[in-house]
């Protein structure tokens, strides 16, 4: 084994002592050592990612199991960790971006106790242990702990301000929705250690590989497993119909949110499809059902963000319909696609939500874009970092949005040219309502107070260095995935996934390519230049008819509400003002009520006069007496 | 003498025991009372005691010490009277020296 895959452990460990000195001593260390171990200890993840993964480009992958998680008779599930190309990629988003923020953080929260500070960061390093922890698992349980751990992780730093009513209802929300995903991944696992007798992944797809379609794992098994296990990943990255919480999980702090909600956790979902790849592809019926599902997603986040007014709304349905994107690729059976596109998004998406967290630091916590306006002149950096992540997520050439977006374009177009169709319009949606941010944010005059423009300024240093950091990502993480029609073998990172995932299907000539990566850019250069003319000078005006119903989320959340939110509210109420008096506290209340009762009868005994307890003494000792000497005879 | 006499005057000491503590409201005289039943016991015992030794010499057969336990089983009752009484006239003291009076009636406060 090589030597950096020795240090493998090492790679989630860190961030968790991070966690527990930030955890532990909380009420003892300053702002600075709290900041510094927190993003110490994801530096040095960071570092030994890179040797791992330099080691895995070499060519060589290794499953390292540590100790026994659990061995009982018939099934043996190691504590173990998988290192091949897809981990060590996900390792550099994950421990990258993680350390961008961790540092982000520093100057974002410091207005923070330094108990609450030093709090922050220990959930922070510990979600970013649990997520290396499920990219890093050599099974599904492991899988499931760093997954259920980013939950946890989640719902904490969503109401990380806790006395804010808004953030801890977010909370729940994202918790109980997750809940739902979680439920059906757990039982896709256990459905896959009874049939296979393992949750190992390498035992589990060999299985399958063999007897896929056999009577030991028939074609219902594979259905069912995939469905499941997509309803999870639904879940954790936000599809239909388990999108909602992510929107609403925007009320914690904005690094969070631009750590776990757009380039981290959002992406685990997608992580474990393409991970079971295996399965995946001998499930036509489920594929094509995430192919559509994932459009629908993309399509209606789109047209939701084009009518949103908080900046983070915005990016967040924004996030959603990018992960609608990838899972339209995943279902199309691109993974490679899926995969370059999550790469690409953390950054962009990172980047977005940096700057419009330095966005509301200038604006003193206003986040209503309608408030806003003219900011380019004061903020720069942010204003320019953030134009280069507008123009990645639109899919502008050359910066990376162009080249993933492109890939899952191409997938599209090979399966099924009606969802080439969508995805090509709901792309020229996301260029739209980007830019739409961009100049409400940026352009025109400023709409909010003078208070608030004489608060005005660029954010530190700290701040704008992760953010130029991310930009310069922004623009050149598309190059490891070059198509080969325009540089010949650039398509690095297609021949670096291939042997986890399976090589990309081309399937056609290098003039439909052309073809179709003229129209996106052509479109998008069209949408940019509309939107520009229509929002150069915004003025404030009741929106009418179908984007109304856009800026009311199509009303989603009031369906939940009315579907699932008011029977359970009614059947509690019954239970409470019904079942509870009437049935179980009459029945517990009639026995205290006869025990009483019954007592009431036998004190007049207890007299308190000597003379009588003797004489019934006296009685009770000749009565025993009596009898006694009569039954013998 | 045959046992029936003592057996007899046993009983009668016993149930003039029983009836004084039940009749009587002076703690003294409760308290001769329940002495008197304790030495109708400790007669019945002695009685016996005898009666198993005659019992044992008339048929000779060699038993050491026969109907030894019922005597010394007396002396334990004895000595726990003895106990008893130095207790049982230390809660009288105590008790006329709080409601100046040894009627038990005046006791009936336990209920409470």
């Amino acid at each position: 084994m090589h030597s950096s895959f020795q240090l493998a452990f090492l790679i989630p460990l860190l961030p968790l002592i991070g966690c527990l000195i930030n955890g532990l001593g909380r009420n003892w260390l300053s702002k600075q050592w709290s900041g510094l171990i927190g993003s110490g200890t994801v530096l040095g993840s960071f570092l030994i990612s890179l040797l791992v993964f330099q080691t895995v480009e070499t060519g060589q992958d290794a499953v390292i199991a540590y100790f026994d998680f659990i061995r009982v008779e018939g099934l043996h599930i190691p504590f173990a960790f998988q290192l091949d190309a897809l981990s060590s990629l996900f390792l550099l988003i994950i421990t990258s971006i993680g350390f961008l923020i961790h540092v982000y953080s520093i100057a974002y929260m410091h207005q923070e106790s330094s108990s609450s500070f030093a709090r922050y960061f220990s959930y922070l390093n510990l979600f970013v242990f649990s997520m290396l922890l499920l990219v890093l698992g050599g099974n599904y349980v492991v899988m499931f702990i760093g997954w259920e751990g980013v939950g946890l992780c989640s719902y904490l730093l969503i109401g990380f301000w806790f006395k804010n009513l808004e953030s801890t209802k977010a909370a729940n929300k994202a918790f109980i929705m997750n809940r739902i995903g979680d439920l059906a991944f757990l039982l896709a696992i256990f459905w896959l250690i009874i049939k296979t007798g393992s949750a190992s992944f390498l035992e589990v797809f060999d299985f399958i590989q063999a007897n896929g379609g056999t009577v030991k794992f028939s074609a219902t098994d594979i259905t069912v497993v995939t469905l499941l296990l997509f309803i999870g990943a639904t879940g954790k990255s936000a599809q239909l119909p388990l999108y909602t919480w992510l929107p609403d999980a925007m009320a914690g702090p904005t690094p969070v949110s631009a750590l776990i909600h757009a380039a981290t956790m959002v992406t685990a979902g997608i992580y474990m499809i393409a991970r079971s790849n295996v399965i995946y592809s001998l499930a036509p019926f489920t594929m094509s059902l995430i192919s559509w599902v994932g459009l629908a997603t993309a399509f209606l986040a789109a047209t939701i963000a084009l009518q949103q007014f908080d900046i983070k709304k915005v990016l967040a349905y924004s996030i959603v319909s990018q992960l609608g994107f990838i899972f339209l690729a995943l279902g199309s059976g691109a993974y490679i696609a899926a995969v370059f596109h999550v790469f690409t998004q953390a950054f962009f998406n990172a980047l977005l939500f940096l700057g419009s967290g330095s966005v509301i630091h200038a604006m003193g916590g206003e986040q209503d874009i309608r408030k806003m306006g003219g900011l380019s002149g004061k903020l720069k950096i942010t204003y320019f970092t953030f134009m280069i992540g507008c123009l990645a997520i639109a899919g502008l050439p050359p910066l990376s949005g162009f080249f993933s977006k492109d890939a899952i374009l191409l997938s599209a177009f090979l399966h099924q040219p009606l969802q080439y169709g969508l995805a090509l319009f709901t792309a020229f949606l996301t260029a739209f309502y980007m830019f739409r941010l961009l100049f409400l944010t940026f352009h025109g005059s400023f709409r909010g107070t003078a208070a608030q423009q004489a608060h005005l300024h660029e954010s530190p240093a700290l701040m704008t260095v992760p953010l130029i950091l991310l930009a310069l990502l922004s623009v050149v993480g598309g190059w490891i995935g070059i198509p080969s029609v325009l540089i010949h073998d650039a398509d690095r990172l297609g021949t670096f996934l291939s042997p986890v995932v399976g090589p990309m299907l081309h399937e056609v000539s290098h003039a439909t390519k052309w073809v179709l990566m003229t129209v996106s850019a052509g479109g998008v250069l069209l949408t940019l230049g509309f939107a520009g003319y229509r929002f150069s000078n915004y003025s404030a005006t009741e929106s009418k008819g179908i984007f109304r119903f856009f800026e009311h989320k199509w009303y989603v959340d009031q369906l939940y509400e009315h579907v699932v939110g008011k029977p359970i509210t009614y059947m509690s109420r019954l239970l409470n003002e019904w079942v509870e008096p009437r049935l179980i506290d009459a029945l517990v209340n009639r026995v205290g009520r006869s025990v009483q009762l019954a007592g009431k009868q036998i004190r007049f005994l207890q007299s308190g006069k000597i003379g009588s307890y003797v004489l019934l003494m006296v009685l009770a000792m000749v009565t025993v007496l009596l009898v006694q000497f009569f039954i013998r005879k | 003498m045959p046992i029936n006499y003592y057996l007899f005057l046993a009983i009668a000491l016993f149930s003039i025991g029983v009836v004084g503590v039940l009749t009587r409201r002076n703690a003294i005289i409760i308290f001769m009372c329940i002495e008197l039943m304790l030495n109708a016991v400790n007669l019945l015992l002695v009685a016996f005691s005898k009666m198993h030794y005659n019992q044992a010499a008339a048929t000779a057969i060699p038993v050491a010490n026969p109907g030894i336990d019922g005597q010394l089983f007396v002396f334990f009752i004895m000595v726990a009277a003895a106990a008893e009484v130095s207790v049982g006239l230390a809660i009288i003291v105590m008790l006329y020296r709080n409601i100046h009076s040894v009627d038990i009636n005046f006791l009936n406060r336990l209920k409470h």
